[in-house]
């Protein structure tokens, strides 16, 4: 079954104060889907009303098609979620805090033996294992609930700005943790507010605001959507990179509408043309041996349809 | 790519759900849990001091005095012996464990994000509020038991072959009970707060002396028996030390000043009415609890 997540209509006030006005959004198929928002946008709101944290004023939730306010233990069976930081029961070690997740989920004992191990380290905390969680830092704790919503290999993964409280060492690892989720074929619903972060894990992008969807579109498209049919890319090199290369073996390529140098070592380019167009480019460039590290959909381009967007609403 | 997709509530498409625990393997599950976390808390051994004090201020008191006539009457007979030192004792024990593992049970799910941690696994909110409550009975059991056994051991000594009376297996369920409804009690307050400090000083409020001036005052005042206090039908613990029951209403009229004729009613619970007033109290709290627990959100 693909996994999906789908708002159908969620509607959240607070009094008088409308948190979340009649969202309709459908996410289908493993992918991470980067949820943005200035603060106060209605993006935890929204999340915690997926993991039944609180519950809509009107409209409902799915999980992989189940409601999770008709029945949030079916609709939660196969989904992991880290909301806010939450904390673990102080007395108990990483193990115990996995083995109550686990077992609350019917994992085996084996099983959760099995697979703690596993997301301990990934989460790079196999060293603390016996440790009290009540020692331990935010970031921390942190990597615990993040081990925690893994635990189970669940096709629907809900984090809420899961490198927040983390130093920026975390942070990158957080990222990588995210990223290398997206390999095992399930659907990420991630928020932040940190556009880079959503560039580089994440392949769709839904922007909120006031309460409202302003949009929710693929990261190249929204380069099209600034740029007309061009997207624009962000390439690093190895080393730098003179003028020369730039106009006589870069702007050359078939598909290349523009070149503009970013720094010694990084370039902005606009290809003309979809995904495809983008993939020739990409073999071209790698053809050409010029010492290309990445190739990236511009943040600058989200950065430029994020501030946009959320200016239309002000 | 589309951004709204209206569609009908209720379930939809196939789910791959592997098998979940039953909500009462669940519930089971957390309290195995929480009772861990309990044991191994500083509020555990705060409550074991508790106990350790008020079974050794006894102790010493029977060790030091043993030859008075008070004690030697005391300890002339299991009965008068543990009508004495177990159901007041029992009851302040009972009261000091619902505060300390009941007064911040639920409140602190929201205060401490502890329930960030459990609300996002696939788990009824009534089996959390099972299991934290099965928790803390057992937690609340353990400082009985401990306080039962300083008793039993200083009934060895004083009574010897006879300190282990029938009427106190009936006592202790009858305090079972008590903890129940006590907790039923404490955690509707807890549920009524997101504020663990706050929870817990209402409840200790209430039940060291809220309650007992609340009963005081409607008996005095208004002269109606006090049956919807839960303090109230505590004293049904030492019935089945008791030959004979207390009288449900007895008055007693005593000359007042200037000739005036002053009538006092005092009430006591019957048998039935005090089990009544537990159970009753157990149910309707729990319930009225549990309905709280399950609109409160996590904002």
């Amino acid at each position: 079954m693909t996994p999906s997540l789908e708002a159908v209509g969620l509607t959240k006030e607070f009094g008088s104060f409308t948190a979340l006005d009649h969202l309709n959004l459908k996410i289908d198929g493993a992918k991470c889907v980067g949820f943005l928002g200035p603060n106060g946008a209605g993006k935890t709101t929204t999340l915690k009303m997926f993991t039944d944290l609180i519950f809509p004023t009107a409209g409902e939730a799915f999980i992989n098609g189940i409601s999770v306010q008709k029945d949030r233990k079916r609709a939660l069976a196969d989904c992991g979620d880290l909301i806010e930081t939450p904390e673990i029961y102080p007395s108990l070690n990483p193990l115990e805090a996995l083995e109550l997740s686990g077992a609350l989920r019917g994992m085996r004992p084996e099983e959760i033996r099995a697979r703690s191990a596993e997301v301990l380290a990934e989460v790079k905390m196999t060293e603390w294992v016996h440790e009290k969680v009540g020692r331990f830092s935010k970031g921390m704790k942190q990597r615990i609930n993040i081990a925690a919503s893994l635990l189970s290999d669940p096709e629907v993964v809900i984090l809420d700005e899961p490198s927040t409280g983390l130093d920026p060492r975390g942070m990158a690892e957080v990222r990588n943790i995210v990223r290398g989720l997206k390999k095992e074929n399930r659907l990420i619903f991630m928020s932040s507010h940190i556009l880079s972060e959503v560039v580089d894990v994440c392949d769709e992008v839904a922007l909120i605001d006031h309460g409202k969807l302003l949009f929710y579109d693929s990261l190249s498209n929204v380069s099209h959507r600034l740029t007309g049919n061009a997207t624009s890319v962000e390439l690093s090199f190895v080393r730098p990179i003179g003028d020369d290369l730039l106009s006589s073996q870069i702007a050359t390529i078939p598909g290349v509408s523009g070149v503009a140098r970013v720094d010694a070592q990084r370039a902005r380019v606009m290809i003309a043309g979809g995904p495809e167009a983008q993939s020739r480019v990409l073999e071209s460039l790698a053809a050409a041996h010029l010492g290309l590290v990445s190739f990236e959909p511009s943040q600058s381009a989200l950065e430029e349809l994020y501030l946009q967007e959320i200016s239309k609403g002000d | 790519m589309s951004t709204a997709m209206p569609a009908a509530p209720g379930l939809r498409g196939k789910s791959t759900l592997g098998e979940l625990p039953t909500t009462t393997q669940q519930a089971l599950l957390l309290s195995r849990y929480q009772l861990r976390d309990y044991l191994r808390s500083r509020r555990f051994i705060l409550m074991m001091l508790i106990v350790a004090v008020i079974g050794g201020i006894l102790s010493f008191v029977l060790a030091y005095y043993h030859t008075s006539s008070a004690v030697q009457g005391l300890t002339a007979s299991p009965d008068a012996y543990y009508g004495s030192v177990w159901g007041g004792g029992a009851t302040v024990v009972i009261i000091f464990a619902g505060i300390i593992f009941g007064g911040d049970a639920i409140a602190g799910e929201f205060q401490n994000k502890t329930g960030y941690f459990l609300m996002g696994l696939p788990i009824r909110r009534a089996t959390v509020y099972a299991g934290k409550f099965l928790a803390a009975v057992a937690a609340s059991l353990v400082a009985v038991i401990f306080y039962l056994v300083i008793l039993l051991a200083n009934g060895a000594v004083y009574l010897g072959a006879s300190f282990l009376p029938l009427s106190l297996g009936e006592s202790f369920a009858i305090a079972l009970l008590y903890l129940l409804a006590l907790l039923g009690a404490v955690f509707l307050f807890s549920s009524l707060f997101k504020n663990s400090l706050y929870a817990v000083l209402v409840v200790a409020v209430l039940f060291l002396f809220g309650f007992t001036i609340i009963e005081d005052l409607i008996v005095g005042l208004v002269n109606i028996e006090p049956w919807f206090i839960i303090t109230y039908a505590q004293q049904v613990i030492t019935y089945p030390f008791l030959s004979t029951l207390p009288a449900h209403i007895s008055t007693v009229t005593t000359p007042g000043p200037g000739g005036h004729v002053r009538t006092m009613t005092s009430y006591s619970p019957t048998y039935a009415e005090g089990l009544a007033i537990m159970a009753g109290y157990w149910v309707l709290t729990a319930l009225a609890g549990l309905f709280l627990f399950e609109r409160e959100e996590f904002t």
